[in-house]
């Protein structure tokens, strides 16, 4: 930093200043990103190696997550649905419920904190003791290997892990379902898949690329400018959850909204 | 005089109002160690890092291997890092990676076609130049201080660099270690020919490793020459006391 840029007086507020410099760098973190996805050396092994530890190393907490939140939004809706008589709409209100929203939504969720914290606590680590600077000097492009490869595993892993979510949740509440409705797992199944539309299980698609895609690039972004030593690790990390899981919401909301606009027309 | 490999020149760096370096001239010349000497934060550091294009200066010329520095592009950048090795101060092994695979990531990422036993044959030779040929399948973290200095300089060394940079290469070692660090600056410098910069503030390490010296000050080179000129005939009282407070206070 010059003097000169040290000197300037703050545009409105430093707190403003800084916000508004953030989000300026966060932009240019992203344009980055796709300015560099495409640039050879590609890191297949790298982006391997990280879809392997976000997807599979993720399974057991999804896993019981999903089944938890099957059975228990199944268990929690009936009583209402036997008031109107309609406790047999359960298995279509928990798929709509499960594969438009809840899925997507949960398995982000867990995501931002399972996965968006290590990805900010591991490259602002590498950053702090100086590796990133050893990968830079050895003539290899650190935002390539780290970002890049990061990115598109958690872009290609969260989708996927959002459909392991819906079977798992669906699974849980056909248990339910079975044992307080009698319904067998083919009557349970059909109703389900007569419940969901093609742009149900699209928007869930998308929305949950986009999510994949904010996990990384925030957990990226916070590492890759982290400072200040182990507490800035921390904070780092503790960042990258917090900013994933309140973007996760608004995006959320703003697919709702499209979606909802679609199938009005 | 043997030609020069890296040429400063008025070389000026400040964060903020922190001015660090403040007008530095230093050459580097072919086949010589020299050591630049320097308290904690006088920006010894940033000298070297403002040489791999880590940083960038503010004003000045740095000239390495006949290249301006801070006018190359990322890939002529790239090019010129091959030529470097840079040792940092806490090894920055990858520690996600073992001995192995840290010694892997540049060769292969900047050697094309070399098959898999010509990799593992040059890290087993790297591995046993710097007395470690045990540790290939380690990780980092089961590393000392010292063995991971010495993974660190086999690193840098697997691209066979002509200029050698090492940051606090004896920082935190016992006096042990430090001595073998030392001698191994030395072999690295006799064997594989390079020239080399060594930070450090440690006056052992300096005596040991240096051909010649030169302290850092207030961001300029106060003293220049032989360990002997500049701690024999120093003017200035604070390059004196240094001395004093290395082998005289401890």
């Amino acid at each position: 930093m010059s003097e000169k840029e040290d000197d300037r007086k703050p545009f409105l507020s430093k707190k403003f200043d800084k916000f508004f410099t953030g989000l300026a760098n966060a932009w240019s973190f992203v344009r980055r990103f796709f300015s560099e996805v495409f640039i050879p050396p590609y890191e297949f092994k790298e982006v391997i190696h990280q879809c392997y530890r976000i997807g599979v190393e993720s399974l057991p907490l999804i896993s019981l997550t999903g089944f938890i939140v099957g059975l228990v939004f199944t268990n929690q809706s009936r009583p209402s649905l036997s008031e109107f008589g309609a406790a047999s709409w359960l298995p279509s209100l928990i798929s709509i419920a499960v594969v438009r929203a809840m899925g997507p939504l949960v398995t982000a969720l867990i995501a931002a904190g399972k996965v968006g914290s290590s990805i900010g606590a591991e490259i602002g680590s590498m950053k702090v003791t100086e590796q990133i600077d050893a990968m830079e000097v050895s003539a290899t492009n650190p935002f390539n290997f780290l970002v890049v490869s990061r990115v598109l595993a958690t872009t290609f892993m969260i989708p996927l892990l959002v459909m392991y979510t819906d079977f798992v949740a669906l699974m849980g509440s056909f248990l339910s379902v079975n044992a307080n409705e009698m319904v067998s797992m083919s009557t349970f199944f059909v109703q389900v898949f007569e419940s969901i539309t093609f742009l149900d299980i699209f928007s869930s698609v998308m929305k949950s690329i986009l999510f994949g895609f904010t996990i990384g690039i925030v957990g990226c972004y916070k590492g890759y400018n982290s400072s200040k030593g182990t507490e800035g690790v921390g904070q780092a990390a503790n960042s990258a959850v917090v900013i994933s899981m309140f973007l996760i919401f608004i995006e959320e909301l703003l697919s709702l909204q499209i979606v909802n606009a679609i199938r009005g027309m | 005089m043997e030609e020069k490999v890296v040429e400063i020149k008025g070389l000026k760096k400040s964060f903020g109002d922190l001015k660090v370096l403040q007008g530095v001239d230093l050459d580097l010349h072919k086949g010589e160690n020299l050591v630049v000497l320097g308290k904690s934060g006088s920006g010894k550091s940033v000298l070297i890092k403002i040489m791999v294009g880590l940083l960038r200066q503010d004003a000045g010329m740095m000239q390495v291997l006949g290249q301006e520095v801070s006018t190359l592009n990322t890939k002529a950048l790239n090019a010129l890092r091959l030529k470097i090795g840079f040792s940092f101060q806490n090894s920055a092994l990858y520690d996600s990676m073992t001995v192995r695979e840290n010694m892997e990531f540049p060769l292969v990422r900047n050697v094309k076609n070399l098959t898999r036993g010509e990799i593992t044959k040059k890290i087993e030779e790297l591995l046993d130049s710097v007395g470690l040929p045990q540790s290939i399948n380690q990780m980092p973290s089961e590393l000392s201080g010292g063995q991971k200095k010495r993974i660190g300089v086999a690193r840098t060394l697997i691209l066979n660099p002509e200029i050698m940079l090492y940051d606090e290469p004896t920082a935190g070692l016992d006096p042990i270690t430090c001595s073998e660090i030392n001698n191994l600056i030395i072999e690295v410098k006799e064997r594989f020919n390079t020239s080399s910069i060594v930070i450090t503030h440690d006056l052992t390490c300096a005596k040991d490793t240096g051909d010649r010296m030169a302290v850092l000050l207030d961001g300029q080179f106060k003293a220049m020459g032989t360990f002997e000129e500049v701690f024999t005939h120093a003017d200035d009282q604070r390059v004196k006391s240094f001395y004093d407070y290395n082998f005289i206070h401890s």
